[in-house]
């Protein structure tokens, strides 16, 4: 904290003090006092001790400040610590600081200053590890540790686009359930490959451990810097899931004997791998968002859809191009609060390159295209009309644009418009599904169906 | 252990916050502000291994201080008070030992248990040590005038 006017501006807002030293006896003493800013001459002019204070050593001069807050405790937590040597003036003391250290929560979130602690908690384990000559590591769960390595409720970016690809196919009359289950399994495998496989580049290339403003929806999951796991175990973590994956790619090509499959799942596990992978590094080149789309659009929505059918179709292609975009937006907005970190080690993601204004408005003309790309598929009879029911999420574009325009430079705050992005690719997906099962059920239900429903 | 007086109990029972005085290695004074935990017998304060230089100074040198001298946040008491004692850290297993002070922790912040049900997004936070000061010297001003001398009780003596 840097000893200057704005330091002593601070000082005149807390209504006491507290001197302390250390006595004679080794032991810390400590009194209450009063005082007042003299910022022209640099100093602090302490009065009203109770016990007199030495001027032989270096004292501490510390003001605090909390908001009592009944029945939850308090917040507003600040305060601001002075060391230097006092000089008898006037009855009391005169301290010209040589040295300040203070925290204010308003300034640096809790969070925030949690996360830039995370070496001196890892420093400290070490240490209690030698004295206690045992291992001591922060612990969670199993369960815990697996759902926030994995970050599993992203899952959904995953779920969707297969579900609507499934869908696709049943409504043209092709459905293995077991075959469908095969197919969510095997993408949420690759998925939980990509999700680890991007810590591990990230703790490798510092971009995570340079974030000190992660959020549950960017910054990466953090076990690794939190000492939760460690880079092997996740690095095996990852390598399993894509293993497990990539086999029952395998079983569904070989099983269902279709060569388009196979490209599809090949063209999707070398996006997955070389998103962050050296030598490609997609996101960092300012590609995730291309190689998200991609990845989460059309090869999941088609590659679900061969799974069923084993045949090219273009109506899964278009019905993908919405999802494709929207996920692609989570991505672009979870890169907001990370841009400065991904600056600092070249991870050149567009909020990196771009203006906040540009950002903001890139989003909005995105996101409408989505619902664009549905209104023509569904009019121009790709896609079924119930599909259109997805539009009902169409206000959640605008929340989360004037939220965005609000609250770009404050990571905490945006979390909840970052929530809202999610929610708006799972609700467009989910309706556009539910558009689908609606078609599916009218086909059952009537032997002509009605052009509304169809 | 001589009677805590009345006055120095009900503020140890009441305040919110206290500042922690600890020597550094530098043998300056360093403060902290925390929540005191008064069990009638010792102040329990803990501390999460991400604030842990306050723990690593107590390892040193077992000498502190703590004052409760707010009085916003002691419910307005006027009076103040400084106890001297000897610290001991508590950590047999930083994950769970220091929650046996989690029923006083919890009658001054309630929000602890919402805190604690996120224990997955703060885990190094919850990764805690007990800092357990016996009280050795107590000084106390009862009307809270911080001009005036205070009363004292050595523990193992009489008040002065």
């Amino acid at each position: 904290m840097k000893i200057d006017g704005n330091l002593f501006e601070k000082l005149t807002a807390y209504p006491h003090a507290i001197l302390s030293w250390v006595g004679d006896d080794g032991y810390p003493e400590q009194t209450p006092a009063t005082f007042q800013v003299d910022p022209m001459r640099g100093e602090v002019l302490v009065h009203a001790t109770g016990l007199p204070a030495p001027s032989d050593r270096d004292v501490n001069f510390t003001v605090s400040h909390i908001r009592p807050q009944p029945g939850i405790g308090y917040d507003q937590r600040r305060y601001i610590e002075l060391w230097g040597r006092l000089q008898a003036r006037d009855g009391g003391y005169a301290l010209a600081p040589r040295r300040a250290w203070g925290w204010d929560e308003k300034e640096m979130p809790f969070f925030e200053y949690s996360e830039r602690s995370n070496d001196q908690a890892r420093r400290y384990l070490r240490a209690l590890s030698a004295e206690q000559d045992r291992q001591v590591k922060p612990r969670l769960s199993r369960f815990w540790t697996f759902l926030v390595a994995t970050r599993l409720p992203f899952l959904t970016a995953t779920i969707v686009p297969i579900l609507l690809g499934i869908a696709i196919a049943a409504k043209n009359d092709h459905f293995s359930w077991w075959l469908a289950v095969l197919t969510l399994i095997g993408g949420a495998a690759i998925h939980i490959g990509l999700n680890v496989a991007n810590d591990v580049f990230d703790a490798i290339s510092g971009a995570d451990e340079a974030n000190v403003n992660p959020t549950q929806f960017s910054g990466g999951s953090r076990v690794i810097q939190r000492g939760l796991m460690t880079l092997r175990q996740m690095g095996a973590l990852s390598l399993g899931a894509y293993a497990v994956g990539i086999a029952i790619g395998l079983f569904l090509v070989i099983y269902r004997g279709s060569l388009p499959l196979l490209i599809v799942g090949i063209i999707g596990v070398l996006l997955s791998v070389f998103y962050t992978a050296p030598p490609l590094k997609l996101v960092h080149r300012g590609l995730g968002e291309i190689t998200t789309a991609l990845g989460f659009g059309p090869v999941m929505v088609v590659g679900a859809y061969l799974v069923q059918t084993k045949e090219w179709s273009a109506e899964p292609f278009v019905a993908s191009i919405p999802v494709a975009i929207l996920i692609a937006l989570i991505l672009y907005v979870n890169e907001i609060p990370d841009r400065n970190s991904d600056a600092l080690v070249g991870k050149r993601t567009l909020p990196v390159r771009w203006s906040a204004d540009l950002v903001t408005k890139a989003f909005l003309v995105s996101a409408l295209g989505a619902f664009a790309a549905i209104a023509v598929a569904a009019i121009i009879d790709v896609i079924p009309l119930p599909t259109l029911l997805a539009l009902l999420a169409l206000p959640l574009v605008f929340e989360i644009y004037r939220g965005l325009r609000r609250w770009y430079s404050s990571p905490y705050d945006l979390m909840g418009i970052m929530g809202k992005n999610v929610q708006l690719h799972a609700m467009t997906g989910l309706l556009l599904l539910l558009g689908y099962v609606v078609t599916i059920v009218a086909s059952h239900a009537f032997d002509s169906v009605p052009r509304i429903l169809s | 252990m001589g009677a805590i007086p009345p006055v120095v109990d009900d503020l140890l029972t009441r305040a919110l916050v206290c500042e922690l005085a600890v020597v550094n290695a530098k043998g300056e004074a360093v403060v902290h502000p925390l929540i005191p935990l008064w069990d009638g017998t010792h102040v329990y304060m803990t501390s999460s291994v991400l604030f842990s230089k306050k723990l690593e100074h107590i390892k040193r040198d077992k000498r502190v201080s703590l004052s409760i001298t707010d009085p916003i946040a002691t419910g307005g008491s006027k009076a103040r008070c400084v106890i001297q004692g000897d610290a001991r850290i508590i950590e047999d297993d930083p994950h769970e030992t220091w929650e046996e002070v989690l029923p006083l922790w919890r009658a001054k912040e309630p929000a602890i248990d919402s805190f604690l049900g996120k224990r997955f997004a703060l885990p190094l936070f919850f990764e805690r040590a007990l800092i357990e000061v016996t009280p050795t010297r107590i000084s106390w001003w009862a009307d809270g005038d911080p001009s005036q001398a205070p009363q004292t009780l050595d523990l193992a003596g009489a008040v002065a």
